[in-house]
């Protein structure tokens, strides 16, 4: 098993877009796997041969040690998920160098964060490098709908796992195209529970929530509406025909998030992209100002 | 699900403490969870048997030490405790609260032979 998401051994896997450094692999690279020598994707801090030992927890250093019998105390105080965290901040000083903004998009299953990205990308891909990396329990579905609109798009399939972590999103930006200047979005499995907890190297979490969802999600899952900063209330256009309650949702989710921004939109409709690509922009000059300048 | 991840990464940790520390059984792992983390302390205690089978940790307690939760009242302009994320500041009723502490998943020590 993976130390950090818990999926089975060697049924993650990512797609690769283009042929580099590692040939010889099959189409699909197991990012688990150890003892490949392109250590350019691999931030894992153990050697080849201890594989199992940090992946698996199936073999034991058991290694019996003379003169060792009596209990000691060991002051550890080390987080569950530093390593993670570790992989991340690599990941998000990749994005700073490449003057990349990276955004991690989270949502339940079906708010319609692939149909908003497809509409984004194709809008935005002008002004644009853009890069996607789509995170599924399976399928290369979603990839293949971004990538008929031209743009780039790596699938990660986490196979068991229920979440992308930093080591996916590591590889999967690997084989996407060099984004100087761009925008890279994560869609993330869609989940609103356990993704909250893994940081991937992005400069924000935007939560999708949609209307046909409870207003009340917000505070069935504050985790994950805690840890973004903007909240896209998609299927905005159904609102009229499901008594939809705009104030309750956004009260709800300020009462998690003082600070969350909201936005309204319509993925089919178009309705409100105007404004989230406003957003972007700003986000974009507040970050990198003079990449930001050359796409104007 | 992702507390069996958790105790994935517990396990990672204890396993890079043996070989750095030459321990070659551990009797407890001690835990700081925090209030408003994303764990459930029940489910990992549940989780962490099943992890820690036919590894270095097999057998060993998990004793968890919760941390309250405290958040910054912007309203009260001081810190107060919460139980969740969606609670209200206990003293003057708004969600004006910016979290401050309880949100830690830490290996804090473990007891070892």
């Amino acid at each position: 098993m993976c130390t950090v998401c818990g999926c089975s051994d060697g049924k993650a896997s990512i797609e690769h877009a283009h042929d580099h450094d590692h040939g010889g692999h099959d189409h699909h690279h197991h990012h688990h796997g150890h003892g490949h020598g392109h250590d350019r994707h691999h931030h894992h801090d153990h050697a080849p041969g201890d594989a199992g030992l940090l992946d698996c927890g199936a073999n034991p250093a058991g290694q019996k040690i003379a003169g060792m019998s009596s209990d000691r105390i060991i002051q550890v105080e080390r987080d569950i998920l530093g390593k993670n965290d570790r992989l991340a901040a690599d990941n998000r000083a990749r994005f700073r160098a490449d003057d990349v903004l990276a955004f991690n998009l989270v949502s339940s299953p079906g708010a319609g964060k692939t149909s908003l990205l497809v509409r984004a990308v194709s809008e935005l891909k002008d002004s644009f490098a853009i890069g996607v990396i789509e995170g599924d329990q399976q399928t290369s579905n979603d990839a293949e709908r971004i990538r008929a609109t031209g743009v780039p798009a790596i699938q990660v399939n986490t196979g068991k796992g229920c979440h992308l972590d930093a080591a996916m999103v590591a590889d999967a930006y690997d084989r996407l195209p060099w984004l100087n200047g761009g925008l890279l979005f994560i869609e993330n499995v869609g989940n609103l529970v356990c993704p909250a907890a893994f940081d991937l190297g992005e400069a924000c979490k935007i939560v999708v929530f949609s209307t046909t969802e409870g207003e009340d999600k917000p505070l069935k899952y504050p985790d994950m509406f805690a840890a973004s900063s903007l909240m896209l209330i998609n299927k905005i256009d159904l609102a009229p025909v499901l008594d939809f309650d705009l104030a309750r949702t956004i009260e709800y989710a300020r009462r998690v998030n003082p600070n969350i921004e909201v936005l309204t939109v319509s993925a089919r409709t178009g309705e409100g992209f105007a404004a989230f690509y406003a957003w972007i922009r700003k986000r974009a000059v507040a970050l990198k100002p003079a990449a930001m300048t050359a796409a104007e | 699900m992702h507390e069996m991840a958790l105790c994935e990464g517990i396990i990672g940790i204890v396993e890079e403490e043996a070989r750095k520390r030459a321990f070659a059984k551990v009797n407890v792992v001690c835990l700081e969870i925090g209030a408003l983390s994303h764990v459930a302390p029940e489910a990992m205690k549940f989780c962490f048997e099943a992890v820690a089978a036919r590894t270095i940790a097999q057998g060993a307690k998990l004793e968890i030490v919760e941390t309250p939760g405290t958040a910054w009242c912007m309203a009260c302009s001081r810190s107060v405790e919460i139980k969740q994320r969606y609670e209200p500041c206990p003293s003057c009723g708004g969600y004006q609260l910016q979290v401050t502490g309880g949100e830690e998943m830490r290996v804090r020590e473990l007891e070892v032979d």
